[in-house]
């Protein structure tokens, strides 16, 4: 009853979201002022009958109501309740509700914060916003429908892959669809601006909150999902390069360059073409990522079953979307005139070399992912695409996107000369080398790149204080002075400073994870004693522990180092009867230079267990380095400029001037 | 504080002849001499593994892994190089086995992709600040930088504002 | 920037597109497979190899040098493989139908485990060579269980199917492949 009555939630929100779709965009071009304000109520009801179909589902699964054809394929009443949750997103059908509710919350967040957007480009872009609901909807419906029912249904479901039976992993994909549906909001107003004909200082300003939104979520989602690898897979590594993992990153790189980009519109009212084509291309690859992982065109340890007919669903939505958004760009995009000049030394310039960086990455990484496809369809055979590759391509185009990242904030707009920035960067030249220097004397292994990309992330550390120092007249003016201005730095230039230093941060833990890893295979026995970076790892033996729905064998290791006591960790090994798999949980104690990792492996017939142990170091520096970004993401997101909107008239000079200074 | 240091000078230290992460090899799999030992572990990474997604053999614990990881030690162990040792699993299962895809006709476009796109990226830019240039003489925006005299001037002029 | 640059991005699109949506129709009727891999002994020799006959099998074993002179189908299997189980019938048809030599490879396995599974299905192997290690397997590049090699009279692989046999692909691919060979053998 409650599945048939979220699934008639679902219908009507098909036809709301046509009718969001439609009127709106006509009343814009008629100025009908009804069908302008239309917009607003139906976007905010479409979420709500979204999400009560988003609610049913989860009742189902909550209550383990397996007469759902959806809930028996993928739940279990064994399950925990938190996974019995998150099954509702782990599956296609499931997810795709999520990912039309995300569709449906961003337009709703338009409709009820957008107070200060002018009603015109507000309704085009929740119209657009629609339009894209109904594309998903319908797929939803009549491809992939949760809500169809399995008579007679049976006692008990078939469960759910174990690996995904994890905290982590339960947050993983809301996280990362906030992310890159919420990237439709840009594509949406960037289609509003190119169907009004307009894109100023203004649209940017309004673009922005809802790009960073969906950025903090993404960059979230991604490291949940790494993070969780880097836990659960047994031998920490945490990025594989596989394609749905690209999938979720080429947006990522496209949606930084585009809040980089959306700066120079908002300042200096150049670059909007460019601008405009990347928030296009945002949702594009956000939408192909979808596609790849759901046509089953590519395999991939994260795709759902495989279904041509799905996929060229997809693949019709796509090209309405994509290929109308790029015919619309053909045709209006030449129309966006810019005004602003610049020369190549100045901040601008500096954005455009981000800008430039960032879109070759992912490029590159998008024809790595393809490439195996493309050459297969031509009949050349098939090939892998691999880390080795994606690692020799990717590192080259990120040093001197860092390198350039401490020298831009310092550049003046319009005109800038480089022995003003240079001069003001000694400090953290200085810094820089002193590191390159000592990584060189400590290390003979790991090639000079572990020793420069340390080096980098010291850098660009070092210029993002620096740029603070800079703005707050640090050792220039008295300390009282500079504390003052401390405090009354906007928000967005903390937002920045913090974002630029977690990326250091984050830079230094990979450089150091990677490179500088330390790792010992033995068989143990109790009471055997393994060193590994120092730390002595004695094993005390293992035992059964029983869980919710698996058996585990459960190691304990103590760890001394130079005879004092550090932790105790235990690593287990589950075995889940039901999906008959084998999971591995290490057990991991992390101090801020390092992780300690022990995993345990089977027994062999004498008893001795094989055991991994490792030392990664600065591995906290990764986790806390996003931390960091994604608290100046937050921060930023908080500027009273996003609040207040377009300048009014009579206080349009102080505007100017306060916006000059951020 | 000078422990912390030393700790982490420690650990980094130790780290120098330890060879990379291997992540399924067995203890009986490795190798007594740790120079083949790394090679092995080179290889390995650059091996697909042909019975799951997306990792390499010596990422995985499958059966047929742990087979090809032993034959590559055993190859090496009789002195064959890291090329003829690829050449023997490519002759047996193809180019799809090699994670570092080869270079060839056929993968021209994969390897020099990357840099055909930065250096368009470049011309696009070489063009565009050309344009900036001829616009700006055109409306007659000057946009040299400024000169010795106006920085000094600038300066003054800050600094005086600071205090 | 120029006119046409504001084109190309729909371009470029169109182009990808067209390659996704004729690259699904392939691989809807079958014309490429996503999770196959191709065999890299096409149209190459047979490796050289001798393997050992299960116990109890004294007259079995399989080496290169029983391929000469005819057409033989290799069929890799397993008695721990499912798949195996369900294509056992459609092996055991072929065998019967004595247009080629069908030989046996069991891969990775206990013997007497193999030697159970072929007493309680059937036998349709005119000779199995046991390849416990798996080591004989590689060299043929068997990458899982069950695949079948059509080798043909002069011992060169012609042909490679992987997964379990169905008796849509004996009587499309393998039969009319036997038939050729033998014509032009």
């Amino acid at each position: 009853m409650i599945a048939e009555a979220g699934h008639f939630a679902l219908v009507l929100a098909l036809c709301v979201a046509f009718a969001q779709g439609t009127l709106p965009l006509v009343g814009a071009h008629l100025r009908v002022t009804s069908w302008i304000a239309f917009s607003r109520p139906a976007a905010i009801a479409q979420f709500l009958l979204i999400s009560l179909a988003f609610g049913a589902l989860m009742h189902a699964y909550v209550t383990s109501d397996f007469s759902l054809l959806n809930v028996a394929e993928n739940s279990h009443t064994a399950k925990p309740m938190l996974y019995k949750i998150s099954g509702v997103w782990a599956n296609h059908e499931g997810s795709m509700v999520l990912w039309v509710l995300t569709l449906s919350t961003f337009g709703a967040a338009v409709a009820t914060f957008g107070t200060n957007l002018p009603p015109t480009l507000r309704a085009r872009a929740l119209a657009v916003q629609a339009l894209i609901s109904v594309g998903f909807i319908a797929f939803i419906l009549f491809t992939s429908n949760p809500f169809v029912r399995l008579v007679p249904a049976p006692i008990n479901g078939s469960g759910l892959n174990p690996l995904l039976q994890d905290p982590g992993l339960a947050f993983h994909p809301p996280f990362l669809y906030l992310g890159y549906v919420g990237l439709s909001m840009a594509f949406s107003f960037a289609m509003a601006a190119l169907i009004e004909g307009r894109v100023d200082a203004t649209w940017a300003r309004w673009v922005r909150p809802w790009t960073l939104a969906a950025w903090i979520f993404l960059t979230a989602g991604i490291t949940l999902g790494s993070w969780w690898a880097y836990y659960e897979l047994g031998w920490g590594g945490w990025w594989y390069w596989d394609p749905v993992e690209n999938a979720s990153f080429m947006p990522w790189l496209v949606a930084t360059a585009l809040l980089h980009s959306s700066i120079v519109v908002e300042k200096r009212d150049t670059l909007k073409g460019w601008t405009i084509f990347l928030a296009i291309v945002a949702f594009a690859f956000s939408l192909l990522g979808t596609f790849l992982v759901r046509s089953g065109i590519l395999t991939s340890v994260h795709t759902f079953a495989s279904d041509p007919d799905r996929g060229v669903f997809i693949l019709a939505l796509l090209i309405i979307y994509i290929g109308g958004a790029f015919l619309l760009f053909a045709i209006r995009g030449p129309s966006l005139r810019g005004g602003g000049l610049f020369q190549p030394i100045s901040r601008e310039g500096g954005l455009v070399i981000n800008n430039l960086m960032l879109t070759v990455a992912a490029a590159a990484i998008l024809l790595g992912t393809l490439y195996p496809l493309i050459l297969d369809f031509a009949g050349g055979g098939k090939i892998s695409v691999g880390p080795p590759f994606f690692n020799a391509v990717f590192i080259p185009l990120m040093l001197p996107l860092i390198a350039v990242m401490a020298m831009g904030p310092l550049l003046p707009w319009k005109r800038g000369y480089m022995t003003g920035v240079t001069k003001r960067l000694q400090t953290a030249a200085a810094i820089a080398g002193a590191v390159l220097f000592s990584t060189w004397l400590l290390h003979d292994r790991g090639s000079a790149l572990a020793g420069l990309g340390f080096a980098l992330a010291a850098w660009l550390f070092g210029g993002t204080l620096t740029e603070v120092a800079e703005r707050i007249y640090l050792f220039r003016a008295p300390v009282r002075e500079s504390l003052r201005r401390l405090g009354g730095m906007p928000r967005s230039a903390w937002g920045m400073t913090l974002a630029h230093a977690g990326l250091a941060i984050v830079v230094a833990g990979i450089t150091a994870s990677s490179a500088w890893k330390v790792e010992s295979v033995q068989s143990m026995r109790p009471g055997d004693t393994v060193t590994v970076a120092g730390y002595d790892f004695t094993f005390d033996g293992a035992r059964r522990i029983p869980g919710p729905n698996y058996q585990a064998e459960r190691g304990t290791f103590t760890v001394h180092r130079d005879g004092t006591f550090v932790v105790v960790i235990e690593p287990e090994l589950r075995n889940f009867p039901v999906e008959q798999r084998q999971t591995t949980e290490a057990g991991i104690h992390s101090t801020f230079f390092g992780d300690i990792y022990a995993v345990i492996g089977m027994a062999d017939p004498t008893g001795a267990f094989i055991t991994r142990l490792y030392f990664n170091p600065l591995v906290a520096w990764m986790w806390g380095g996003v931390m960091i970004m994604v608290a100046g993401g937050l921060v930023s997101l908080t500027d009273r400029r996003h609040r207040v909107g377009a300048p009014s008239r009579n206080s349009g000079r102080v505007n100017a001037a306060a916006s000059a200074k951020a | 504080m000078t422990r912390r240091v030393a700790t982490l000078l420690f650990a980094l230290s130790v780290m120098v002849l330890a060879p990379p992460p291997a992540n399924a090899v067995r203890p009986d799999e490795i190798l007594a001499d740790p120079v083949l030992e790394l090679r092995a572990r080179d290889i390995s990474r650059d091996l697909r593994c042909l019975v799951c997604q997306n990792q390499s053999i010596d990422d995985s614990d499958a059966a047929l892994a742990r087979d090809l990881r032993v034959i590559v030690r055993e190859r090496l162990g009789a002195g064959d190089t890291d090329g003829a040792i690829i050449e023997f699993v490519v002759a047996r299962y193809g180019d799809f086995i090699l994670l570092d895809p080869p270079f060839k006709s056929t993968t021209l476009v994969l390897w020099l992709g990357p840099s055909a796109l930065i250096g368009i990226g470049i011309i696009v830019l070489v063009v565009f600040f050309r344009r900036v240039r001829r616009d700006s003489l055109k409306s007659g925006i000057t946009l040299a930088p400024l000169s010795a005299a106006e920085r000094k001037r600038l300066n003054a002029l800050l600094s005086e504002e600071a205090s | 920037m120029g006119r046409v640059s504001f084109i190309l991005p729909l371009a470029g699109f169109a182009l990808l597109a067209g390659i996704f949506f004729l690259y699904l129709n392939m691989i809807r009727t079958g014309e490429r497979t996503i999770n196959e891999i191709p065999s890299a002994l096409i149209n190459k020799p047979i490796p050289i190899f001798t393997l050992p006959p299960l116990p109890g099998q004294p007259d079995g074993g399989l080496a290169s040098i029983d391929f000469a002179g005819k057409v033989a189908v290799v069929n890799v299997f397993a008695s721990w493989c499912i798949p195996c189980r369900a294509e056992h019938p459609v092996i055991e048809r072929l065998a019967r139908m004595n247009v080629a030599t069908v030989y046996g490879l069991n891969w990775k396995d206990n013997p007497s485990a193999a030697l159970k599974w072929l007493a309680e299905l059937g036998n349709p192997y005119a000779a199995i060579g046991s390849d416990a290690s798996g080591r004989a397997g590689i060299e043929w590049g068997v990458y899982g269980v069950p695949e079948t090699y059509v080798v043909g009279p002069d011992a060169v692989i012609r042909y490679r199917h992987v997964g379990p046999m169905t008796p849509d692909a004996l009587d499309n691919k393998i039969l009319p492949m036997i038939r050729n060979l033998k014509v032009d053998g």
